[in-house]
């Protein structure tokens, strides 16, 4: 009873961020260990976990991106496009006019950078619907792709190709193979480029002014307006920062695959809107957390990955439990919110 | 006096879609001007048919402006969107070859009446609209969320009933729905959409579902203070759209007699979406004008048209879609028109003291 008390006080003292913050790294742990558990094989070794890191740098930069901007009440939809278009012009630069790799980093950051700006400052400035504008940002960026380059194709720039296959050993970790021969546990440059992203961000949304003015936008835009935080400057930043996610987020996708593709990052953007979700930002604005999204990313990418290890490899299973699987961490968002609210007014 | 009229004409709803209609027509006069040549010729089963460009416009536009009523009925009364209809129209579609076809995929007849394939369809879409609505009305999930679920699962879910196989129908008569009944010229697709017009436009004249669904779209909680259900207007309005994807999925699916799990009515919920905002109306909920959202869903179509016309490879598509969103958009938007009606009158008064002046 004096526990159940004890946790009670936890439950209601804790802001909604940190609530459903908590639930989703207790998910992601339990799916985690549970994996390890009843499936044994890949998820036994330390490299499974960095693997995972691995192939999903590019996702968790833009789910952060995108947990941003939903945390300021707003949605960007244009992601995916914009780190398919990153990653062919890239390519286009570096294959076909002997482009150097800080050349192609700073297009990916332009373009990340001149799709957040028009896109903020249609959203901010002239008060369209965050939809509709990144909708066409979608769009734009996906016909752009081909417009750029039609035929896929994979990148044979040496330095580049260097770039690519550098491996950085995590010390401490690593198993040992068939033949008894220890093989480190590796990551790739883009995971640093995501945890240096992921710790930064968390940083700034948690103390600096602008973090909390985030907050306080997606919050109650009439009140944040009243404590006199620029509504709209804010807002125009979410969307420039998410835009600019994505084009670094586009570069380090490109440094994992290594091509050039219109088909790249397909549905990406709603795996970002996904994975913020199970992270705990809420699409009404106001609550959110980057580190919740990094563990989102987390728990999305395990699900898959047990799917594909239960020998269910018809490939519709994958959506269907992504599916089952939001819909459960939705309805577990809205319970909690409910008993909470119903707490609070009696 | 003059002036007031324009502010009427340009006020209207339906101001912003028909301008950029005309808009397109003229540039497609200016181009080409047999682009509206429309020619009574045979097809390969020896019926006569239209064929023009018109013609293809009002025919490939049905699936969109049947969506579009349904679309626009849900964001009116919920403020969001429903983003999976692209996903159930492809559960749709293939409910209805597995009740045509039954367990074997080349069947040499149909093993149910087409009727009946056709309402199994319509009941499954409701019951995806009806799973929508439910997350939205009852457990107060914003709508791009909650149906987010539907769009993930919904393609994987169609490859499922189907056993990831492609049944083909055999019969002939399917393809009526999504071409042409023998002796009739006009595409059947027309008729379907005008069918559904009808029955809607009733439903709103006859009900108060109209009215329901815009009081609950501009403030629930008064809504409900003068007793509406707000739970239940929008839980209805998901499973009107759940209808409708329906009646979009016998065309689609028609058109081709089979069905392609991944691609069938890809990228549709956007430009059923689109369609509702190039309507005019709110995408957060409120008042609504279907005609205006049907018009949308033509002018869209008019400018895919168009732009094959120009021989934009299919996939750039969607760039120069962009371009014209966003143009059309940002003139549409109350904060611009704000400026321009300002920059105006300063002129217009600008003159009138130049005037007094002489």
């Amino acid at each position: 009873m004096n526990k159940n008390k004890l946790m009670n006080k936890i439950f209601y003292k804790m802001s909604d961020t940190n609530l459903l913050l908590v639930i989703t790294v207790v998910i992601f742990l339990l799916l985690y260990i549970g994996a390890i558990i009843f499936q044994g094989g890949g998820f036994t070794k330390p490299q499974m976990f960095f693997t995972i890191l691995n192939s999903n740098a590019a996702l968790i930069i833009t789910s952060i991106g995108m947990s941003i901007v939903m945390i300021s009440g707003g949605i960007d939809i244009s992601v995916g496009g914009v780190v398919a278009l990153v990653s062919m012009c890239c390519a286009v630069y570096l294959d076909f006019h002997g482009g150097s790799i800080f050349g192609s980093i700073l297009i990916a950051l332009g373009i990340g950078l001149a799709f957040g700006l028009i896109q903020g400052f249609l959203v901010a400035y002239l008060d369209i619907q965050p939809f509709i504008v990144s909708l066409a940002g979608m769009f734009f960026a996906r016909g752009m792709t081909t417009i750029v380059n039609t035929a896929p194709f994979n990148v044979e720039n040496e330095a580049f190709n260097k770039l690519k296959l550098t491996r950085i050993n995590v010390p401490g970790m690593g198993s040992y193979n068939r033949k008894g021969i220890y093989i480190p546990a590796y990551v790739e440059i883009g995971v640093v480029v995501a945890l240096i992203i992921v710790v930064v961000l968390f940083l700034v949304l948690r103390y600096t002014k602008l973090g909390r003015s985030f907050y306080a936008v997606g919050g109650n835009k009439q009140s944040a307006l009243m404590l006199g935080v620029n509504v709209k400057r804010t807002k125009f930043l979410s969307h420039v920062i998410c835009s600019l996610l994505a084009g670094i987020g586009g570069y380090v996708y490109f440094l994992h695959v290594g091509s050039g593709a219109a088909s790249h990052a397909a549905g990406m953007e709603m795996n970002a809107i996904a994975s913020s979700i199970i992270g705990g930002t809420m699409l009404t604005g106001g609550v959110g957390n980057v580190i919740g999204s990094f563990f989102g990313v987390l728990s999305l990418s395990t699900i898959q990955n047990i799917v594909a290890g239960a020998g269910l490899d018809d490939a519709w299973w994958t959506g269907i439990t992504i599916a089952a699987m939001l819909c459960i961490f939705l309805l577990i968002q809205s319970v909690v919110m409910w008993q909470k609210k119903k707490a609070l007014n009696s | 006096m003059n002036r007031q009229l324009l502010k009427k004409i340009t006020g209207n709803q339906l101001f912003i879609p028909l301008l950029a209609l005309i808009l397109l027509a003229l540039i497609n006069l200016i181009a080409d001007p047999s682009f509206f040549k429309v020619t009574l010729g045979t097809n390969n089963a020896g019926n006569p048919v239209l064929s023009g460009s018109p013609i293809t416009i009002l025919d490939y536009g049905s699936e969109l402006a049947i969506l579009a009523i349904g679309m626009t009925l849900v964001t009116a009364a919920s403020g969001g969107q429903d983003i999976s209809v692209g996903a159930t129209i492809a559960i749709a579609g293939s409910v209805m070859l597995r009740v045509l076809c039954g367990t074997n995929t080349r069947p040499d007849t149909i093993q149910a009446p087409i009727i009946v394939a056709f309402l199994v369809a319509c009941l499954v879409g409701m019951l995806c609209g009806a799973f929508n609505g439910a997350l939205v009305s009852i457990f107060k999930i914003q709508p791009m969320i909650a149906t987010l679920i539907m769009f993930t699962a919904g393609r994987s879910i169609a490859a499922w009933i189907n056993n990831n196989e492609l049944p083909i129908v055999p019969d002939p008569k399917f393809q009526y729905f999504g071409g042409f009944i023998p002796g009739i010229p006009i595409p059947t697709t027309v008729f379907i959409v005008i069918l559904c017009v009808i029955v809607m436009s009733l439903v709103l004249k006859f009900t108060n579902l109209g009215l329901y669904t815009q009081a609950v779209g501009i403030n629930e909680k008064s809504s409900r203070l003068n007793g509406i259900n707000p739970t239940f207007i929008k839980f209805i309005t998901f499973v009107i759209l759940g209808l409708c994807v329906a009646v979009a999925a016998l065309i689609k699916v028609s058109r081709i007699a089979t069905i392609n799990y991944s691609v069938i009515a890809k990228d549709i919920e956007m430009d059923a979406i689109l369609a509702v905002a190039l309507g005019g109306n709110s995408l957060s909920g409120g008042k609504f004008n279907m005609w205006a959202s049907i018009l949308g869903a033509y002018v869209i179509q008019f400018l895919t048209t168009t732009l094959y016309k120009f021989n934009v490879q299919s996939d750039a598509l969607a760039a120069y879609k962009a371009v014209v969103v966003i143009i059309l958009v940002v003139f549409s938007a109350p904060k611009v028109r704000e400026y321009i009606g300002q920059f105006t009158k300063k002129l217009s008064s600008g003159k009138a003291v130049k005037g007094e002046a002489k």
